[in-house]
């Protein structure tokens, strides 16, 4: 369907699907199996200017809003949702810099991380605090010129690779949700280091590692915007960043569903193709009906969230719900019509559904984000 | 360091049709792409600039639409643009197309070296890289697969040969012929793109390079296509039996009638 894209964003998605085509859908069998991290395509997408599409243009981007992230990564996704992890991620660990951050901090980072010089990871989750993020136990200590911090976050995506991390802590544990605060902690940073890389069932490609912070100390002007605001950042980051995930879902679903047509119609069985059969047709075509109207709910859920920032919490929460369940159950259904085939190895769709499971888990659950839409509407009703 | 790059725009080898009629290359509904070979080139000549500093200019001789292919170009890094077109030029074999590309190349200036891709895959042909640097009387390797080094005044390569390479030092002005070994041609970027729109594209007409009418398109080309035909499908063949001396008779006994 026409989506009538601008110039500019045609420009973006043409460049992507190049990068994804001749880069990404050749590797990333490979990545995949040995967990790598897949740093050439991700130089090679800076070289393409692509680091840059949502950095304001007065710090070296391209000046995109959620749209022009979303189509970027929705063709990613369509490679591998590994890879798009890698880059999305990226965007939430800089978001709270953009939407926080002093100007003296962005001039700092934004433009090394527009020219894909630097990478960014966002360190909000731990062990006992996942949906629950008021549960956060990192602390952060003002001593002097300094704040220290000790703790440990769990399952940070581009652990070990990026350079600037984005992390939560509390800062006045007596003041509850206005009592964390988010700072910015750089590779290198005495006290600070990253776990091993976790071994998953999927987005293998993306390196995801525990942030261990013991005593580790760091400049007073690392605090991002003002002490207590750290959830306040944290919920805008999210809302800003659930439609890219939302439409990493869309690529991935797009992806399966391109296999699984080019299999049905050349894999004969009782004299025809199956795609000939009722039973696999209207199966792709509920895939079909699930991806185009996951797309266009990301394409308008992102066009509103630009155009009205104050009020992007439920348009973001609802289109990262139901663009990640389309993505799994079109991921599995691509593996039920390929059969046998399917689940080998040598054919991408058991990878893409062994990704896909992620989608409705990080940035939010689904069922979190489910208790979001419920209380947005609870206040809009009253 | 001032660098040309020739490229040509062909249409995309997947789509391969003649015109029955004409029994031309149909052109219409076929995408047309850049010579794969001169990718390569334009992305070493881009290398060479952001390493050593310069310009890359790209030339190509062409019909209007040839504009899309050198945009492209300027995508990929490249800062000047030349199309090269003229009715008259149409026809051209290899030879009038070395002698257009000699004279757009006069009227461009001085330069360095310039990069070609070892052939163009509508012809194969290989020729006109050689028969430029001949005219222009300008050293030239062919077929290299590296640039080691660049001193200044001149590059040591890597030629490939059918059994291994050799490394070969060429001062300055000099022509090369890639191959695909070379490198991996970049994906334009996103500023890259937003200069191609914006782009001035220079156009040289035939008068513009002081062209000789006789020498140029058609009437320049020693060389005429008469006609372009699939090939036959041919079902029957033998096996040939016997001593060696015994079926090298019966071969030529076969090949006899087609002589």
């Amino acid at each position: 369907m026409d989506y009538f894209l601008s110039e500019e964003q045609q420009m973006i998605v043409d460049v992507v699907r190049q990068i994804t085509d001749e880069r990404i859908i050749p590797n990333r069998a490979e990545l995949d199996e040995k967990h790598e991290f897949p740093r050439q395509i991700l130089n090679e997408m800076a070289q393409a200017d692509l680091f840059g599409v949502p950095i304001p243009e007065e710090y070296g981007g391209f000046g995109g809003g959620c749209l022009e992230i979303a189509l970027t990564v929705e063709q990613l996704g369509r490679g591998c949702i590994g890879v798009g992890t890698a880059f999305a991620a990226n965007f939430l660990g800089v978001y709270p810099i953009i939407i926080s951050g002093s100007e003296e901090m962005k001039q700092k980072y934004l433009p090394d991380v527009a020219a894909g010089k630097k990478f960014g990871a966002f360190g909000l989750t731990e062990a006992n605090a996942g949906s629950d993020a008021s549960g956060i136990q990192t602390t952060a200590v003002l001593d002097g010129d300094h704040w220290v911090l000790n703790g440990t976050k769990q399952w940070i995506t581009n652990g070990g690779e990026a350079q600037i991390y984005s992390v939560v802590a509390i800062t006045d544990r007596s003041r509850g949700p206005r009592g964390a605060s988010m700072f910015v902690v750089e590779e290198g940073d005495p006290g600070f280091s990253c776990g091993p890389k976790e071994k998953k069932m999927g987005i293998r490609a993306s390196s995801t590692t525990e942030l261990i912070f013991k005593d580790c100390r760091i400049p007073k002007d690392r605090l991002i915007g003002r002490a207590g605001t750290g959830f306040i950042t944290v919920m805008k980051t999210l809302d800003l960043s659930r439609p890219g995930i939302a439409a990493l879902g869309v690529g991935l679903a797009q992806g399966a569903l391109d296999e699984a047509v080019k299999y049905a119609k050349q894999r004969q069985q009782f004299g025809k193709p199956i795609i000939a059969f009722q039973a696999v047709q209207h199966m792709l075509a509920d895939m079909a009906i699930g991806i185009e109207s996951a797309r266009a709910f990301v394409y308008s859920a992102a066009k509103h969230i630009q155009a009205h920032p104050k009020d992007m919490s439920k348009a973001s929460a609802m289109c990262k719900t139901y663009a990640t369940d389309v993505a799994m159950k079109v991921a599995t259904d691509a593996v039920q019509v390929m059969g046998g085939y399917g689940y080998m190895c040598e054919y991408p769709v058991e990878k893409m559904m062994r990704d896909a499971k992620i989608l409705q888990i990080y940035e939010g659950t689904n069922q979190i984000q489910r208790n979001v839409i419920g209380q947005e509407l609870n206040k809009e009703y009253s | 360091m001032k660098i040309i790059v020739c490229v040509k725009q062909v249409p995309d080898a997947k789509d391969v049709r003649l015109d029955p009629v004409t029994n031309t290359l149909a052109r219409e509904g076929v995408e047309s792409i850049m010579n794969p070979y001169d990718q390569y080139a334009l992305e070493e000549g881009v290398r060479l600039k952001e390493k050593h500093g310069g310009e890359v200019v790209v030339v190509t001789m062409g019909p209007p639409q040839a504009e899309e292919m050198l945009r492209l170009a300027i995508s990929c890094g490249a800062d000047r643009a030349v199309l090269v077109s003229d009715r008259s030029f149409a026809g051209a074999d290899t030879w009038a197309t070395a002698y257009t590309l000699e004279h757009a190349i006069k009227k461009i200036g001085s330069y360095d070296v310039i990069l070609c891709g070892k052939q163009a895959i509508v012809g194969d042909t290989a020729q006109v890289g050689p028969g430029l640097a001949t005219r222009l009387g300008i050293p030239y390797l062919t077929c290299i697969q590296k640039v080691r080094e660049e001193n200044g005044k001149g590059l040591v390569v890597e030629r490939m040969m059918d059994d291994g390479y050799d490394v070969v030092a060429v001062d300055y002005p000099a022509l090369l012929t890639v191959v695909k070994d070379i490198n991996q041609p970049r994906v334009p970027s996103l500023k890259g793109k937003m200069k191609a729109k914006k782009a001035e594209i220079e156009r040289f007409n035939a008068e513009d390079i002081g062209a000789d009418p006789a020498c140029i398109g058609l009437p320049g080309s020693p060389t005429k296509v008469v006609e372009v035909f699939p090939p036959e499908a041919r079902g029957g063949r033998a096996v040939l039996t016997g001593t060696l001396d015994e079926q090298l008779d019966q071969l030529v006994d076969k090949l006899m009638p087609y002589l």
